[in-house]
């Protein structure tokens, strides 16, 4: 395969990037995205040119370290797939293909096309966990979880923290991350004592990290690989509700005889 | 801080607000419609006016031995802009932020499933925003009527109004943009508050859909009557009996 490739490039944060051209003349179908990748990458050093720099980890499609916007796609043009596991066997012969970072306020390019979202691990910071003594694993049954309920954690707790949704949002907002974090723990027996201080602590911290808010459009669960809906932002809107509805009436100091 | 200033501070917060507020405005919407729909009632053989004169006038005197004349009708002006108000303020405060905190475009941008609606939500509420202005300084205040504007005529100031061909285009396409307002705006709010889900979605999206036709074309029924000529013009004799009885 023949590609003509557009990779922005970037040295820092500071500076200001654009797009350079590459032309890729034996490209196998066989290849994944970042194995193309690594192929010009292997031919700029030889050339004694600066390669690509790109994020990836696993190539599995379960860490949520590759971050490419192609062809104005997060991840690319396949649903609920990551770039790591999109294949060139995607692409035609000839084909031109853009490559850019996500391109977000709270998500600034520390070069080329890789991202820094140490934002999305504060905000799990602020309460995306539960405060619990660690130790050896519990026993499973000891607390029962409905089906149901098991299964709705489950497909919140499917995000892997891309940051898909906020390279897609044109608002660039982290709503839906935010929301499938606060909802595995908020369906789940053992994130209830802490759901109400979670759900305020987290969009707080969203906020102050500078990502937008939702408008609806739904591009985020459109470009989720893991598919995950806006179900959950739903959710998330209506846990903040009863947080403060609850803050509302809750007792402030110490309770005195009445 | 208060607990409603820190409600307030939160994008989501100002989203919740923002979805009450467009929920009364809606109601609003609604009620002034069907008002609105009272033009082609006729006249009315008791007192001789256009029903929509009676009606316009119901409005003023609702309530007077309460509140006076026009009392309850200023209350509900007020209530009104209030809420119009906090509503314009949170989303241009929630729209701001967004353009700040997104990156800028891509060199090809790709919607997979954003509507022209969800796009131009902030742009035609802007546009929505300058033609209420414009609508109150037309037919409340007659300030930009330029066509024989007497107060209380309403039926009379409508048809006058409606003669001229861009007014109708001002108010045909000002619904249109409503229109399109409505349809996201409906079923976004009840997923700001927390009442939406994959099973509710669609039947909540078509119902604002059909919400928003139905307010959009009963809205545009008033000028396009005028206009063509469904809606005679104002006799004089019933005119005459408005102003006497006023």
């Amino acid at each position: 395969m023949k590609l003509t490739l557009y990779i922005w490039r970037q040295k820092n944060s500071s500076t200001k990037g654009s797009f350079e051209r590459f032309q890729m003349d034996d490209v196998s179908p066989d290849m994944s995205f970042l194995e193309m990748l690594d192929v010009l990458n292997e031919k700029l050093l030889v050339e004694g040119k600066e390669p690509v720099a790109f994020d990836h980890d696993c190539r599995e499609g379960i860490c949520g370290a590759c971050s490419l916007v192609i062809n104005g796609q997060a991840h690319g043009p396949m649903e609920r797939t990551t770039a790591c596991q999109l294949h060139m066997r995607k692409f035609n012969d000839g084909d031109t293909i853009y490559i850019e970072p996500w391109r977000a306020k709270a998500f600034p390019v520390v070069k080329d096309l890789i991202v820094d979202r140490s934002a999305f691990d504060r905000i799990i910071q602020a309460g995306g966990y539960i405060s619990v003594p660690t130790g050896s694993a519990p026993e499973a049954n000891n607390i029962p979880i409905s089906k149901d309920d098991a299964d709705l954690a489950m497909d919140a707790a499917a995000c892997i923290g891309c940051g898909a949704c906020v390279a897609a949002c044109p608002n660039g907002s982290a709503m839906l991350f935010t929301a499938a974090k606060v909802s595995h723990l908020a369906i789940l027996p053992q994130g209830a004592p802490e759901r109400h201080r979670r759900v305020k602590a987290m969009i707080e911290r969203m906020d102050s990290e500078g990502f937008g808010g939702c408008t609806n459009h739904g591009e985020c669960q459109k470009a989720c690989p893991k598919g995950i809906s806006i179900k959950f932002i739903s959710l998330m809107n209506r846990e903040y509700i009863k947080a403060n509805l609850a803050s509302l009436a809750r007792d402030k100091g110490e309770v005195t005889a009445q | 801080m208060g607990p409603i200033c820190e409600f307030y501070k939160t994008t989501v917060g100002k989203k919740i607000v923002a979805a009450v507020t467009g929920a009364l405005l809606f109601l609003f919407l609604v009620a002034h419609m069907v008002g609105n729909l009272k033009a082609f009632a006729g006249i009315d053989p008791a007192t001789g006016m256009y029903k929509l004169d009676v009606y316009a006038r119901f409005l003023r005197e609702f309530g007077h031995m309460v509140l006076g004349y026009s009392g309850v009708l200023w209350l509900t002006r007020i209530g009104l802009l209030v809420v119009f108000v906090i509503h314009v303020v949170t989303v241009i405060q929630l729209t701001l932020r967004n353009r700040a905190a997104g990156g800028g475009s891509y060199a090809k941008n790709r919607y997979l499933s954003s509507t022209v609606a969800s796009r131009t939500m902030a742009i035609g509420g802007l546009i929505l925003l300058a033609y209420v202005i414009y609508h109150i300084l037309h037919f409340t205040t007659g300030t930009l009527h330029f066509h024989g504007f007497k107060h209380g005529h309403v039926y009379a100031n409508a048809y006058n109004a409606f003669q001229v061909w861009w007014v109708v285009l001002i108010y045909c396409v000002a619904m249109v943009i409503l229109g399109l307002h409505l349809y996201h705006g409906l079923w976004s709010l009840f997923q700001t508050l927390g009442l939406d889900g994959p099973r509710t979605n669609r039947p909540l999206r078509c119902l604002a859909g059909v919400l928003a036709v139905v307010i959009a074309l009963g809205f545009m029924a008033v000028p396009l009557g005028f206009a063509s000529g469904i809606l005679p013009a104002p006799t004089t004799q019933v005119t005459t009996q408005t102003a006497l009885l006023r």
